[in-house]
C-alpha cells in the first residue's frame, strides 16, 4: 500500500489489487454524529445526503449518470464516527471518480429547495426505521447507556432536530468538516500507484486547507449500576438487548473480547460494510446452544464493532413467540456471568481464533471491501494497527480474554432493554 | 475476460459448473436442488421453508453438533435458501477447506434426518418469524400483492414461510416424503468458483454426489397466469406503525420470453437506473416523499411479476401513489427516450465486470445461467443481448407490462381509507 500526506493535509492511500479491471474510490471524512451538539443531531447524515445533490461543476440534472455510464455504483453513509462516500467502476473511470470526489469535498451546492425536500426524505428514513422494533430498541438503549458521551443520540438525528435544522445549519457543517485535513482518499484497485497518486494531487491539491476542527472532548463517565428500559409498543414479537460499555479499537480489552463475542456468539469479522452480509458461525457458541436450541430465542446475536471512542458491546436476542422475556434474560446474564467467572476454555480460543481468520479473508474480498477496510480504520483512530490483526488475534490468551470479560461483563457496566409488545387492536 | 467455466456431468446426472478466480483464498459453493416453495403440497404451504430450516441438523452420519461443530470450527455458516423453484446450500469458506465442506453440504442435502427435536425447535423459530412478518408492513405490503396477482392458490401467491397452522400441523415424515420425492441428482447443480482447479472441483463432487441415486422427479406443471384486467386496491392497516409501504404491481413475462431483455432494460430505466430510475427522479428526488422507491422485474418459469416499492410516510400515500399512477401513464404514452434507453443499456453493460467480482457473486451468476438454460458463455453474450434492443422493442414491453387501469395496489402501514 502506498501512503501520502498532500500539502493541504488530505491523507492519500492506494492499494493495487490486479484481479478484475476495476477500482474503487473512498472518500472518508473524519465527522460523525459523536462531533453534533443538541438541536442539530442528525446534520452529519443529512449534509451526507446533500452531497449527492449537485456541486458547481456537476449541475444537479447531471448527477445521475455520472458513474452509471462507467458501469460504476456509488453510495455512502454516516455513522457515529465517520461519514464516507464511494465509487466503484471500471478502472477506466478513476478520473471521473477523483473528480467526483473533490467537487463534493469543495464545491457542494445546497440549494434551498433541495435541503427542504431532502427533509422529508430522512424523516421517511427515520421513519422506517422506527417501524422494526429491533431498530427501535438499539437506538433507545444506546441512548440510556451514554449519558455524556455523544453516542447517546442516533445518526439519523431526533426528530424534532430534524424538523427544525436550517439550510445554513447543513452548510456551515459541510464546511467546516468537508476539507483535506479532515479527510482520507482510498484508491484500491487496477492502478497504478504513482499514477493515481498524481492523478489524486491533480484533483484534490488545489483544495485550501480548513481551519482546526474542535474536537469533542467528553468522556463518558464509568456507570455505577444496571440500567434498564422497557419498551410498550404494539407488536406482535418480544426482543431483548444488553449493552455493556466496551473499549475503544485502540483499548487493551478489544481484541480479547473479539475472541469473547465469537465465543458467545460467533465471529463477524471486522468490516462494518459487508461482515453482516454473511451469518456468522454461532451454532456451538454458548448463547446460542442456551437460547437458541431451547427454543426460548428463535435469534442471538453479538456485536462488537471498531470505534474511536469506547462505545458498547451488545448481545441481543428475538424471543420465540410465547416466550417471556424475563426467561430470555435470566439464561441470557446466567450465560455472561459465567462467563465472566470462569473464562473461556482453550478449545474456544482455538475455534474463535480460526473463525476470525477465515472472517478476515471474507472482509477483503472484493476491491470495495479492501478499500472500505483501509479508509474505515484510519478515519477512527490510525491504520497501523490494521496491518496487525491478525497478529493481534493470534497472540490473545485465556486469561486475556477472562480479563476482558471481568472487566466488561459486570451488572453495573450494562444497560438491560426490552421490547416488550402490546397486543395489536 | 469471460469467465468460461467449465460443465460436467457427473454419470447420476448432477451437473457441475467450476470456475477458478484467485482473488482470495476462498470458494463459494452453491449446491440447488429444483425444489423450491412451489413444491409444497397443497394445504402445508411452508413445508419446503421448514424444510430448509431443518435439512441441516442431522444426518445419517453426523449429528446436530457434528454439524455445528464442523462449521464453526471453519468459521462458516451454511445459508440455506429457498425460491419459487429452487432450494439452495450456499456456503464461502476457505480454501483449504474446500472438500471436507463440499462433503458436509452434499450429505446434509443428500441424507436429511429431521431429528423430532429439531424439527419442534425450528418450527418455534420458523412461527417467530412468521409473527415478525406479520408485524412488518413491507412484507404485508409484498405478500398481499402476490397473493393478488397469483390467486387461487397459484405458487407464485402463497407465503413461502407458510402460515402458523401449516407450519404447526407439519410433520417428520411429511418432510421426509417431501424430500424423497424432489431431492434427486437429476434436479442437482453444484457451482463451485475460487481458488480450486475445476478437476479439483470435479473428483471432490465426484466422491460426495457420485452413489447418489435416485430418479429425476417430474417437473410441476404450475398453473396458467392470468393477465390483470382491472385496476384494485387493498388497504392492510398496521396503525402501530410510523411508515406505510406501497406495493404496486402487474404479472408480466416468463424470463424465456424473447423479450425479456427489453422488459429488463425498460424497467432499469422506469425503476433502477441510479436512485431508482423515473419513479426515484419523481417521488424521491423532486418531492422528497420516499427514503425508498423502485421496481423490480422478476421474471421467472413463469410469468413474473414487476412491483413497484415505496416507503412514505402516512400523510404521503395517496400522493405517492398519484405520482407512481403519473409515471406509469407517461410510460406507457410517451414510452422512454432514446436516451435514457441508451443510459441504461451503457451502465448495465458496464458493470458486468463489477457483478462479477466476488466468487460468491460469480457462483450466484452461473446458477441462474444454469436454471435457465442461458448456455455456458452468457456472460460474453450477455452485452449483445443487450446491445439488440431496438428503442420500440422497449417500448412495447412498457405498453404490455403495466398500465393503471390494471394495476394492483397495496398499502401496509398507518393508513386507513
Amino acid at each position: 500500500m502506498h501512503s501520502a500526506t498532500f500539502d493541504n493535509g488530505l491523507k492519500v492511500l492506494v492499494s493495487e489489487e490486479h484481479t478484475a479491471p476495476l477500482a474503487s474510490v473512498w472518500c472518508w471524512y473524519k465527522v460523525g454524529s459523536k462531533d453534533e451538539r443538541p438541536g442539530l443531531t442528525g446534520v452529519s447524515h443529512w449534509v451526507e445526503h446533500m452531497n449527492f445533490k449537485g456541486t458547481t461543476n456537476i449541475p444537479r440534472d447531471q448527477v445521475k449518470g455520472i458513474i452509471e455510464r462507467f458501469g460504476g455504483s456509488w453510495n455512502g453513509y454516516t455513522w457515529i464516527d465517520q461519514t464516507t462516500y464511494l465509487e466503484t467502476a471500471s478502472r477506466d473511470a478513476l478520473d471521473r471518480m477523483l473528480f467526483i470526489e473533490a467537487e463534493r469535498m469543495a464545491n457542494g451546492l445546497y440549494d434551498p429547495d433541495d435541503c427542504e425536500s431532502e427533509r422529508t426524505v430522512i424523516i421517511s428514513e427515520l421513519q422506517g426505521g422506527e417501524n422494526d422494533p429491533d431498530q427501535l430498541l438499539d437506538q433507545e438503549l444506546t441512548a440510556t447507556a451514554f449519558k455524556a458521551h455523544p453516542y447517546r443520540h442516533p445518526t439519523i438525528g431526533w426528530l424534532s432536530d430534524l424538523q427544525s435544522m436550517t439550510r445554513d445549519d447543513l452548510y456551515s457543517y459541510y464546511r467546516r468538516h468537508y476539507v483535506p485535513n479532515n479527510a482520507t482518499l482510498v484508491i484500491v484497485g487496477d492502478v497504478d500507484s504513482d499514477e493515481a497518486l498524481r492523478k489524486a494531487e491533480r484533483h484534490f491539491g488545489a483544495i485550501a486547507p480548513g481551519g482546526d476542527i474542535a474536537r469533542m472532548t467528553t468522556e463518558e463517565p464509568e456507570q455505577t449500576g444496571e440500567r434498564r428500559l422497557t419498551i410498550r409498543k404494539p407488536g406482535t414479537t418480544a426482543y431483548l438487548k444488553v449493552g455493556y460499555h466496551a473499549p475503544s479499537w485502540t483499548g487493551e480489552h478489544f481484541f480479547p473480547l473479539l475472541i469473547l463475542d465469537a465465543a458467545l456468539a460467533g465471529a463477524k469479522g471486522l468490516n462494518l460494510w459487508s461482515s453482516f452480509r454473511n451469518a456468522p458461525p454461532q451454532r456451538s457458541t454458548r448463547l446460542y446452544r442456551a437460547l437458541v436450541e431451547r427454543g426460548l430465542a428463535s435469534w442471538v446475536g453479538g456485536a462488537l464493532i471498531a470505534t474511536e471512542d469506547p462505545f458498547l458491546y451488545t448481545v441481543s436476542a428475538t424471543a420465540t413467540d410465547g416466550t417471556p422475556l424475563a426467561s430470555v434474560e435470566a439464561v441470557l446474564l446466567e450465560e455472561l456471568d459465567r462467563l465472566a467467572r470462569e473464562g473461556i476454555t482453550d478449545a474456544e480460543l482455538s475455534k474463535a481464533k480460526a473463525q476470525l481468520r477465515a472472517r478476515l479473508v471474507f472482509d477483503n474480498d472484493s476491491v470495495t471491501n479492501i478499500a472500505h477496510q483501509l479508509g474505515y480504520f484510519e478515519t477512527i483512530g490510525g491504520i497501523e494497527q490494521l496491518s496487525a490483526v491478525p497478529t493481534r488475534i493470534a497472540d490473545v490468551t485465556v486469561d486475556q480474554v477472562g480479563a476482558a470479560a471481568r472487566a466488561t461483563l459486570t451488572a453495573s457496566n450494562r444497560t438491560v432493554g426490552w421490547f416488550d409488545p402490546l397486543p395489536i387492536d | 475476460m469471460p469467465l468460461s467455466p467449465v460443465r460436467t456431468t457427473l454419470g447420476n446426472g448432477v451437473t457441475i459448473l467450476a470456475k477458478q478466480s484467485g482473488m482470495t483464498p476462498s470458494v463459494a459453493i452453491n449446491v440447488s436442488v429444483r425444489a423450491g416453495s412451489i413444491a409444497d403440497p397443497r394445504g402445508r404451504a411452508g413445508s419446503t421453508w421448514l424444510l430448509s430450516r431443518v435439512i441441516d441438523r442431522g444426518t445419517a452420519t453426523r449429528s446436530a453438533a457434528d454439524i455445528a461443530e464442523e462449521l464453526d470450527g471453519r468459521g462458516i455458516a451454511l445459508t440455506v435458501s429457498v425460491t419459487r423453484h429452487l432450494f439452495s446450500i450456499i456456503c464461502t469458506c476457505l480454501a483449504e477447506d474446500f472438500e471436507p465442506v463440499l462433503a458436509l453440504i452434499g450429505d446434509v442435502m443428500m441424507s436429511p434426518s429431521i431429528p423430532p427435536d429439531e424439527l419442534a425447535t425450528r418450527k418455534g423459530q420458523v412461527i417467530t418469524a412468521i409473527r415478525q412478518d406479520e408485524d412488518n408492513p413491507a412484507v404485508r405490503a409484498v405478500e398481499t400483492l402476490m397473493a393478488l396477482l397469483y390467486p387461487d392458490e397459484h405458487p407464485y401467491g402463497r407465503r413461502t414461510k407458510g402460515t402458523i397452522e401449516t407450519v404447526e400441523s407439519i410433520t417428520r415424515d411429511q418432510l421426509l416424503a417431501l424430500h424423497a420425492s424432489r431431492f434427486a441428482p437429476g434436479a442437482a447443480t453444484a457451482v463451485i468458483v475460487g481458488d480450486v482447479e475445476p478437476s479439483r472441483v470435479h473428483a471432490a463432487a465426484e466422491r460426495v454426489f457420485g452413489t447418489w441415486a435416485r430418479p429425476t422427479p417430474p417437473e410441476i406443471a404450475l398453473p396458467p397466469v392470468a393477465r390483470d384486467t382491472m385496476r384494485r386496491r387493498v388497504v392492510v392497516p398496521m396503525m402501530n406503525k410510523a411508515q406505510a409501504d406501497v406495493a404496486y404491481g402487474f404479472t408480466t413475462i416468463a424470463r424465456g420470453d424473447p423479450r425479456y431483455y427489453a422488459f429488463w432494460l425498460m424497467n432499469n430505466v422506469f425503476g433502477q437506473y441510479a436512485l431508482g430510475g423515473r419513479l426515484g427522479d419523481s417521488i424521491r428526488e423532486r418531492q422528497g416523499m420516499a427514503y425508498y422507491v423502485s421496481s423490480a422485474l422478476d421474471a421467472n418459469v413463469a410469468e413474473g411479476p414487476l412491483t413497484i416499492r415505496a416507503g412514505v410516510s402516512p400523510a404521503n400515500v395517496d400522493r405517492a401513489v398519484a405520482s407512481i399512477d403519473t409515471e406509469v401513464d407517461s410510460l406507457v404514452a410517451d414510452g422512454i427516450t432514446q436516451q435514457e434507453l441508451d443510459d441504461s443499456r451503457q451502465f448495465l453493460i458496464g458493470s458486468i465486470p463489477r457483478a462479477l467480482e466476488t466468487n460468491a457473486a460469480i457462483a450466484n451468476f452461473l446458477h441462474t445461467e444454469a436454471f435457465f438454460g442461458l448456455g455456458l458463455d452468457y456472460d460474453a453474450k450477455l452485452p449483445e443481448l443487450l446491445r439488440a434492443v431496438t428503442l420500440d422493442e422497449a417500448n412495447a414491453a412498457a405498453r404490455d407490462a403495466v398500465g393503471t387501469d390494471r394495476a394492483t395496489v397495496v398499502i401496509a402501514g398507518p393508513y386507513a381509507e
